[in-house]
Formats: structure tokens, sequence, C-alpha cells
């Protein structure tokens, strides 16, 4: 298989460290950077919503964050899908590395979703599907988490939660498309549509550096944790060989 | 098939055999439902408001009391491996499995539910539709049950564990269960043809569901049962 080929070419973990080592240092400032300029225009260089006035300025993070969600779920399936076939070693780590990184975003989606509901829904929570199917994305990534650990032996942890964030992936499509199946409280989506962006690109232009920020900071933290564990492992290693 | 009904007669004689089991997850059922009428007040109307959401949760929940002995107990004394040894491919394992699960828990589930139905206080015209959507419902909570129990198997705190991760997983399956019964009699003012085209809509996409499950679920258990095996 020419795919599976490719991939081995990369499932050497000691190549995987030399490349993580090569692009982190210039991965960490461009993420940083991105951030920083991003929470700039974001909240001081960007105006204020004709309707809900500053609280708009919580989309800056919300919206990120939960793109980052489900981009993170995908590539944990994706991981979970090329462990279980062509038995990726690197797959395996990286998809252990990435759960809570993914927790962490669906997190943060939930919460400063919240605060920006109460003021402009007048609650914090309400069951709409959008936030329900968000919920479950976050038990999912936590019920990942726990499976990973909960063996003795540390591949068959990895191997089931592989198993089971394949069959969780359904859960996607549903969040992707719950505010057009069931039209609630959640607004529809209103950047990836037909004809065009809804937004001003005065706050479309910050909502992407943000964007782009959260994408570089989630890779970058990916490459610190796989490689935090494969150094982890090779010292086991070296300790057993003792 | 013979060695698929084999396994299935197996599975169905030790659960009778050992009925105790069944009963436990029957007298759950009735026992968690009966704490609601404590919590919330013996008020009828309120019972009423709430009396079939309460019967499908506590039938969520009871399903899952079974689960953690699936496989477990094979794992344990070794016939899975053997199991796993025969001509029965582990996708029919598998299904034999969860079909056992839906007979010795879904079944007794079902038969019991107009009992707590009638304890809560359930308006009469709910009695049918809830227990057609349970009947659709509960072969999905095995399938999906099934597979939680096989990749649960051998972990340290197995049973929570199988919570954890199964429980989300059944909430679609609660949300349309819930919805068809939400236009049971003469909920929402609709005319009688809206309500039963609403009825059916929902226990078509639980029917769906059920599907979509009975052919994904087999697999993804198989896959799960030979990461245990091999371990």
């Amino acid at each position: 298989m020419a795919i599976g080929l490719n991939l081995h070419r990369f499932a050497n973990p000691g190549r995987f460290l030399r490349l993580a080592d090569r692009l982190l240092p210039w991965l960490t400032p461009a993420s940083v950077g991105l951030l920083a300029l991003g929470l700039y225009l974001a909240l001081i260089g960007s105006p204020p919503d004709y309707q809900q006035g500053e609280t708009v300025r919580i989309m800056y993070v919300h919206v990120p964050a939960a793109w980052m969600a489900m981009f993170v779920y995908l590539l944990l399936a994706l991981s979970g899908a090329t462990a279980l076939i062509w038995r990726h070693p690197l797959s395996e780590v990286a998809a252990e590395a990435m759960a809570p990184l993914g927790a962490g975003f669906t997190f943060i989606a939930l919460v400063s979703g919240a605060l920006w509901g109460r003021p402009m829904w007048g609650a914090y929570w309400v069951w709409d599907a959008r936030l329900t199917s968000f919920l479950l994305l976050f038990f999912l990534y936590l019920g990942h988490i726990a499976l990973t650990h909960a063996f003795d032996d540390r591949q068959r942890g990895r191997r089931s939660a592989a198993v089971l964030a394949i069959v969780g992936a359904i859960n996607l499509p549903i969040i992707k498309f719950s505010v057009d199946w069931w039209n609630t409280l959640h607004q529809p989506a209103s950047i990836a549509r037909m004809g065009g962006p809804a937004i001003d690109p005065a706050m479309l232009w910050p909502l992407f550096t943000m964007a782009l920020g959260f994408q570089l900071l989630f890779f970058v933290l990916l490459g610190l944790r796989m490689k935090a564990m494969l150094l982890e492992a090779r010292h086991r290693a070296a300790a057993f060989a003792r | 098939m013979k060695a698929f009904l084999a396994l299935l007669r197996r599975d169905l004689l030790l659960a009778y055999r050992q009925g105790i089991d069944g009963w436990v997850v029957v007298l759950f059922f009735l026992a968690a439902g009966i704490l609601f009428p404590f919590a919330i007040g013996p008020e009828p109307n309120a019972l009423m408001r709430v009396s079939t959401g309460v019967v499908l949760s506590m039938a969520a929940l009871a399903a899952l009391l079974s689960l953690d002995r699936l496989y477990q107990a094979d794992f344990d004394d070794g016939s899975l491996d053997q199991i796993a040894l025969s001509s029965l491919p582990l996708e029919l394992t598998a299904l034999s499995k969860a079909l056992v699960h839906w007979l010795s828990t879904g079944l007794p589930l079902l038969a019991a539910a107009p009992v707590l139905a009638l304890m809560l206080n359930a308006p009469v015209a709910h009695y049918l539709p809830m227990l057609v959507a349970l009947a659709l419902a509960t072969p999905a909570l095995s399938l999906l049950g099934g597979l939680g129990a096989a990749l649960t198997m051998g972990s340290r705190r197995g049973g929570i564990l199988l919570t954890l991760l199964i429980l989300p997983l059944y909430v679609p399956v609660l949300i349309f269960a819930a919805g068809a019964i939400g236009f049971a009699g003469d909920a929402a003012g609709l005319s009688v043809e809206a309500a039963g085209r609403g009825f059916g809509a929902h226990l078509l996409l639980l029917a769906g569901i059920d599907l979509a499950l009975l052919a994904v679920t087999p697999w993804a258990t198989a896959a799960a049962l030979r990461q245990a095996l091999r371990a």
C-alpha cells in the first residue's frame, strides 16, 4: 500500500523527534505572536456588534475553540483508524497526547459559550441541540482519556480508545448540522455557508487570526506532549534494560 | 448459523439458570423509579408530567447493570478464548451477545415498564406509545452496551468506566424515544394526523438508529474483543 509506506516513513520515533525539534522553535513563537495579534484585534481593534455590543468579543475565543474541539476529534478518530489498520505506533502516541488537548478546547468552548449565553439568551445553559451534542463531545473525550488509562497493558488501552474514537466520530456531523436540523436557540452557521460569510470583514479577520493561532497552539502542544511521551518511553526502556 | 444458535442457546440458558441476575435488573428499574415520587413529591400532576421520561431513563440505567457481566465472565474463565477459536466469526459472537442482552434485559424491562408507569401515574394514552418507543430503543441500548462491555473488559473499575463511555452514546436514543412519546395523547394540541406523523417520524429515526448500529457495532465490538484477547 502506497499510503501505508508513506506513513511508515514517519513511524520512526527518532525521526519524529528530530522533526519536532526542528519545527517547534518556529511554531511556538508563530503561535504566540498570532494569538497576541488576534487578541489585540479582537479586544481593541475590532468594532462592537450593533446588536450584541461588547459581548460579541467572546466570539473570538468561543468560535476558534469550538472549531478546534471538532478538528481535534476528527484527528483523534483518524489517528485511531491508522493505529488499528496500519498498526502505526506513532498515531497511538498522538491519539493519547491529543485527547486531553481536545477536551480542553471543548471545555473552553462550553464555558465561553455559557458566559456568552447568559447576556444574550438570558441563561447559562439551555438544552439546545448544538449545546447538547457539544456536551456529548466533551464526554466522549473524557471517556477516551479514561479508557486509555484503564488498563495495566498500555497498548490495550490505546487500541480500545481508538475503537471508541472511531465510533464516536458519528457525533461530528450531528454537531455540524445540528443547528440546521433542529432549528433551536443556537444561531445557524454564518461563516462556512452558501453565498459567503454573513460576518463583516472587520470581525472576520480577527476571528481567522485567532483560529490560526489556536491551530498552531494545538500543534505546538501536541508536539511537546508527544515528545515528552516518546522520551519517557525511551527512558523507561533504558531503565528496564539496565 | 449452527454455531451462532448454539452460542445464543448457551448464553440464554446461562442467563435463565442464573435467574436472579435478570430479576435484579427489573428490581433495580422499579426501585430506582420509585425514588422519584419521594424526591419530587407525590403530587399526581407533577408525576404525570415526568412519568414516561423517568421510565425511559431508568430503563437506560437498568440496561447498563447487566452489561459488565456480558463478556467478563466468559473472559475470566477462558470460554471467550474458546469461542474466539471456534468457527464463529467474532462479529457474529458480538451480535449474539447483544441479542442475549436484549432478550434477558430488554424484554423484562419492557414487561416491567407499564408497572412503573402505573406507579408514576402516567396518562393512559401514553402507555402504548411508550412501549413501542421502548421496544425500538432497547435494541439500540443492547448493541451499544455490548460495544462498551467489550471495550472495558478486563479494565480496572470496569463498571463505572462502562457507564461513563456508554451513557453519552445513549442520549440520541433517549432523545428520539422521548420525542415519540411527546406526540402521544392530546399533547401540544395537535390534530390526530399531525401527531401521528410526528410520532411516526420519531419511530422511523429510532428504527434507523437500530439498523445503523446493527450494521456498525458488531464490527467495532469484534475489534475491541480482538484487542482484549491479544493482550
